[in-house]
């Protein structure tokens, strides 16, 4: 699994945190999120899946 | 669905939005509402002013229609659907604000907002929510019995962590709490409110203009910090404090209130939340009383700003088109048997806090304030149950913007 982020549609929303804390952090200054793991073990990818659905944004994409 | 144009003939057999609960389910959306999703996701409806916009109920339609943009939160666009007279009226006085801006405009104010309310910061304040909500139990312990809940906890908890984010002081809260619980009811008129914002907008600048003298570690001095940086007006900086300052308040204490006269009515629901030992494992449960409550019921409203097709409607340019999140919350296709709680269900996909770029910026503070109240309150007060019959209980009637009642009296 590869995760996506666009940051440019990122709302802050902090969604993708409480859902994956492994894998996305939100930046200090703003809140727009930050690509911890780009490539995400097996293990997470259920969360990771939940944290792209529930993106308020649509800013998280996945090439499973 | 799908009907041709209603504008110039409204008609009476549409559904009316915001209509009463069924008194016997409270805590449900009302009866109307829920039949709607038997109709398909998109419908046409009545409001207050007699105009018919698109009601959008489906849960996936939720998603679509406020993703997508052809649709615009723009209030002073002729035919917007205003959910009630006074901010009809105050409409072409609004500023730009998170609520009203699309595009550009609404990413350049929101970002200005967003950096206090981040989720590893508001994880950080598990702690400290977690000593006020102790501290607020045993003085609520101490005290006489009954006692109204509103007042022991569900007010203070989320008042004073939003004042200590703010950097308000909160011995102020009686001042900001009744302007904050009067932005949202419906039987105010547009001179109440221009009275009731200029009154909390004199306060807030005033205390803007002081951490621009003394800056200390708060949302108030970063904001007065822009002022000097010249990227933000007192004006401007005024409203963003006001807006964070009344939404912090009302609809994380109806959530503890309400959430409690919900939970005292499933027994084998809370005796759940009575064994949580750490408050993080309240989660699931508070994603689920968030999904089955949906206190922002009056809908998300919004305006088409190009003709087009969806879900078989065609939706033309300056439609209306309100978005009720209580009904999204219990579509069926989503939730299956909404109407019983479940707080084993994975319910994070709800819409309590709304969908797509405006969705609540304050979500992940409610969040952690709700794990750790229900996570405490009911394991601490394991006896907690209502002082009268439910059927006493005053809710707020069905046009106020948010669900909500003054007064939970319990004992134990």
């Amino acid at each position: 699994m590869k995760v996506v982020v666009d940051e440019e549609k990122c709302v802050a929303a902090g969604q993708c945190v409480a859902a994956a804390m492994d894998v996305f952090d939100q930046r200090e200054d703003d809140g727009i999120v930050v690509l911890l793991d780009e490539n995400p073990p097996a293990e997470l990818a259920e969360d990771v899946r939940n944290a792209a659905a529930v993106c308020p944004a649509l800013a998280i994409r996945l090439v499973e | 669905m799908a009907e041709a144009d209603t504008r110039d003939a409204p008609d009476e057999s549409l559904y009316f939005y915001q209509d009463e609960r069924d008194a016997k389910c409270p805590f449900a959306p009302p009866p109307g509402l829920r039949a709607l999703n038997d109709k398909g996701p998109v419908t046409r409806g009545r409001i207050w002013d007699g105009s018919t916009p698109w009601l959008v109920t489906g849960h996936a339609a939720q998603r679509a229609i406020l993703s997508d943009p052809r649709v615009s939160s723009d209030d002073k666009r002729p035919g917007f659907p205003y959910p009630n007279r006074a901010m009809a009226e105050t409409a072409p006085h609004h500023p730009l604000t998170i609520f009203n801006a699309d595009g550009a405009d609404h990413t350049r104010i929101r970002r200005m907002m967003t950096r206090p309310f981040t989720r590893p910061r508001m994880e950080a304040l598990r702690p400290d929510i977690q000593r006020f909500t102790d501290e607020l139990i045993d003085r609520m312990l101490a005290g006489p019995k009954p006692v109204n809940l509103v007042t022991a906890l569900s007010l203070p908890l989320p008042s004073l962590m939003i004042c200590a984010l703010l950097g308000v002081p909160y011995e102020d809260h009686d001042f900001f709490q009744e302007h904050a619980s009067f932005a949202t009811r419906s039987d105010k008129t547009a001179d109440d409110d221009r009275r009731a914002s200029e009154a909390l907008g004199g306060y807030l600048a005033g205390l803007l203009q002081k951490k621009m003298a003394e800056p200390a570690d708060d949302v108030l001095s970063d904001f007065a910090a822009r002022i000097k940086e010249g990227d933000l007006t007192l004006p401007e900086a005024t409203l963003l404090s006001m807006i964070l300052l009344i939404a912090g308040h009302e609809t994380s204490a109806t959530m503890i209130t309400l959430g409690t006269a919900l939970l005292l009515e499933n027994p084998g629901e809370i005796a759940r939340l009575r064994e949580v030992e750490d408050t993080r494992d309240a989660a699931g449960a508070v994603e689920e009383i968030l999904r089955y409550l949906t206190v922002a019921m009056f809908g998300q409203r919004r305006i088409a700003s190009e003709d087009f097709e969806f879900e078989g409607a065609q939706i033309k340019a300056g439609d209306g088109i309100v978005v009720p999140l209580p009904a999204g919350n219990w579509d069926p296709e989503a939730f299956p048997e909404p109407e019983k709680l479940d707080l084993t269900r994975k319910a994070n996909h709800h819409h309590a806090f709304g969908w797509g770029i405006h969705q609540c910026l304050g979500q992940q503070l409610a969040r952690i304030e709700l794990q750790v109240v229900y996570g405490t309150l009911y394991r601490r007060v394991p006896t907690l149950r209502l002082a009268v019959d439910r059927d006493e209980l005053a809710f707020r009637p069905a046009d106020a913007l948010a669900f909500g009642i003054s007064e939970l009296p319990v004992t134990w």
